[in-house]
């Protein structure tokens, strides 16, 4: 009866390899993260009229915020641009960030149901809602266009596009990508402890002001400006606006120094997520 | 041939109390042990899971170095009483959390039948929750479309297929999530009849596609129960788990015998040191229990339909007369039925000494449940002994009628019967 065949199709030890990522298996749940995603997208405008449209009311809003209390009482620069456009472009490539690190940095606690039942691979509901809160930006992203198109055909002003468009999918990608290092880093070390949760929210919101969002980066004085920068997503906002605006920041360099801290956080994040999903269920 | 499964030396252990600064000190100190590569410090300790005792140490093994091996085509019987490592079992095999030391390998999908209706999305329709289902349980689109009309016709809810979930009866919801599940034709099925809700309609349903299974495709299943007679009629092998670990593998007979002999009830007053009771004392209770006849062993648990013997000791003098009453009540102390010995038989006589008595009872008719026993024995016109809640036992369901038909009843009795058109 001793076998020495090791034919089998499922192992299951105590602790995985530190590089085994399960990617093949990943694949074989692509279906899956389809169905997440148009769960996702598709449950919260379940019983609404309007559908999909509702995703425009939180930047317009937001966006009639900021003109009325940074451009109108508080008369900072927006480098020229009309003020709609300006906060827009930021706002809209923001929210992408912040929602999708967000829902990732409590995948496991939002989804210890399914997850304390059956066996999939983990990776699979992060991934999928990076995507679906793409799909929402890509909502948000046509209202920015056409307030946009309606500047630049409509309205004298300075906007320049440039060639840097073809960019922009470039950094869509690498804010995703970052959410989603971050994500998983944070969902793994708070199963256990849920301390940083309390920080999360908190940090996402001071975020957006360390971010070159509701004032461009030109209009931050010297040593400051170095701080700004560190910020990976300042880069990233920074060429946004540029590639449709003209104006702004826009170095190779911020640019590299965002893929590169994308990286690596989603290496660390990937690898700390994957030792903790196999018995997440035992502490959670 | 090549086994399906093969668990080897599986353990885990799990933290008791709640998270918090002890855990994190642990937390440390393991990490410390791991980066000088030494062995977990708390791996050691640990104590087994024995849930009534007090324990001296916040780790418990929940499995403690299993070892078995499921071959292709056999339906395996878990059993075990309620916290002993079953559930737990099942968990590491289904991968929702990992081993603490030890390996399971197994070859093919491995598919629970308990977890019907994982990850329904109450406001996505009947049609997007099936998609969405299959997928979590490891279907590809592909598969769950070839196979959506037999799902939907299994339920039998093709009006509301369009319509949100949360509109479903829950009746309608557990029928949609099980005709999923239950065409999902994973090569290994795990079945845990304890955690399946729903009514006995449907446990009925999961029994018979079960069956469908085990017999039609040569897949292998594993089976958890509570209910001897489903283990009976379905499995070809059994293991025993008790407090974490494996007590007996083997034969389906055997190892019903010693389940129902290990669910002994917490440890009794024995008959002859009770002080509850009344009567002369010429003669006097002093030992009793239930034998299983079919194997000729004492048991604590019943299976219905089996014949069994009650069996007394008594010590006192030579009397004439004598005449017991033996009354079962169930939990809430309704009488189910008396025995008397001067309805059936007429009185004994007695002589001095230790007596035995038995009363036979064939094709034991109660339910599904806990039950007690009042005692008397009366000669010459007096009441001799007299005890309340002489002694207890359990009863589970079984195979009465002798066809594999389990009635799904609560109330009231089984009686031996035969239907006929004449």
């Amino acid at each position: 009866m001793k076998t020495t065949q090791e034919d089998w199709t499922i192992e299951i030890y105590p602790k995985s390899k530190l590089f085994d990522l399960k990617l093949k298996e990943l694949w074989h749940y692509r279906d899956l993260i389809a169905l997440f995603v148009r769960r996702d997208f598709v449950a919260v405008y379940k019983q609404t009229i309007f559908g999909p449209l509702w995703f425009f009311i939180q930047p317009i809003l937001t966006t009639i915020m900021f003109m009325v209390v940074f451009g109108g009482i508080a008369k900072m620069s927006t480098d020229g641009m009309p003020q709609a456009v300006f906060y827009l472009s930021g706002i809209v490539l923001w929210n992408y960030f912040s929602t999708c690190l967000s829902g990732t940095s409590s995948t496991f606690v939002t989804n210890k149901g399914v997850f304390g039942k059956v066996y999939f691979p983990r990776l699979v509901t992060p991934i999928s809602l990076i995507i679906s809160k793409l799909l929402t930006f890509g909502v948000q992203f046509t209202l920015f266009l056409g307030v946009y198109f309606y500047f630049l055909l409509f309205k004298e002003s300075q906007i320049h596009p440039n060639a840097m468009i073809m960019f922009v999918p470039i950094l869509i990608i690498i804010t995703g990508g970052l959410a989603l290092g971050m994500g998983l880093l944070i969902t793994a070390l708070t199963t256990k402890y849920r301390d940083f949760t309390f920080l999360l929210s908190f940090a996402i919101q001071l975020g957006m002001y360390a971010t070159p969002i509701i004032y461009p980066a030109s209009s931050v004085p010297g040593k400051m400006k170095l701080i700004i920068m560190a910020n990976p997503m300042s880069g990233i906002i920074e060429t946004f606006r540029y590639a449709f605006l003209g104006v702004g920041n826009f170095s190779w360099g911020a640019l590299l120094y965002s893929f590169i801290v994308m990286i690596v956080l989603l290496s660390i994040g990937i690898l700390t997520f994957n030792k903790v999903e196999k018995s997440f269920m035992d502490t959670v | 041939m090549k086994p399906a499964i093969k668990i080897e030396n599986l353990s885990k252990q799990y933290r008791l109390g709640s998270v918090g600064t002890g855990s994190f000190a642990h937390d440390m100190n393991r990490w410390w042990h791991t980066v000088r590569g030494k062995a977990d410090p708390y791996l050691k300790i640990g104590e087994s899971n024995d849930r009534t005792k007090k324990g001296n140490s916040d780790y418990v093994w929940a499995l403690q170095n299993i070892n078995f091996e499921v071959q292709p085509g056999e339906v395996l019987g878990i059993i075990g009483k309620n916290g002993a490592g079953k559930s737990t079992l099942l968990k590491l095999l289904s991968r929702v959390t990992a081993p603490t030391t030890g390996s399971i390998k197994a070859r093919g999908r491995i598919a629970s039948l308990l977890e019907v209706g994982t990850g329904f999305h109450p406001e996505l329709t009947g049609r997007e929750n099936v998609f969405l289902n299959g997928a979590i349980m490891g279907m590809t689109k592909k598969e769950i479309a070839s196979k959506f009309d037999e799902i939907v016709d299994f339920a039998g809810c093709e009006r509301y297929i369009d319509t949100p979930v949360k509109r479903y009866s829950s009746g309608m919801y557990v029928r949609l999530a099980f005709a999923v599940a239950a065409h999902l034709e994973p090569e290994i099925l795990i079945v845990d009849e304890v955690l399946a809700v729903g009514d006995a309609e449907f446990q009925k349903k999961a029994i018979g596609k079960m069956k469908e299974v085990s017999k039609g495709g040569g897949r292998t299943v594993l089976f958890v129960s509570h209910n001897m007679a489903s283990i009976q009629q379905l499995c070809s092998r059994c293991v025993i788990l008790e407090n974490g670990t494996k007590i007996f593998e083997g034969d389906v007979n055997k190892a019903i015998t010693r389940y129902l002999q290990n669910s002994k009830l917490d440890a009794q007053l024995k008959l002859v040191d009770r002080k509850d009771r009344t009567g002369t004392g010429n003669l006097k209770f002093s030992d009793f229990r239930v034998i299983r006849e079919k194997t000729n062993e004492s048991i604590d648990c019943i299976i219905s339909g089996d014949d069994v013997i009650f069996q007394f000791e008594l010590i006192g003098g030579s009397v004439n007369n004598v005449n017991f009453r033996m009354q079962v009540f169930d939990s809430s102390n309704h009488l189910k039925f008396l025995c008397n010995n001067l309805h059936s038989a007429s009185a004994f006589k007695y002589v001095k000494g230790t007596n035995k008595v038995q009363c036979k009872i064939a094709s034991f008719p109660l339910l599904t449940g806990d039950y007690y026993v009042n005692l008397r024995c009366r000669a010459e016109n007096e009441i001799q002994d007299d005890i309340e809640f002489a002694f207890e036992f359990k009863v589970e369901n079984g195979d009465f009628f002798g066809t594999g038909n389990i009635p799904a009843i609560h109330d009231g009795i089984l009686i031996n019967h035969k239907w006929e058109i004449i």
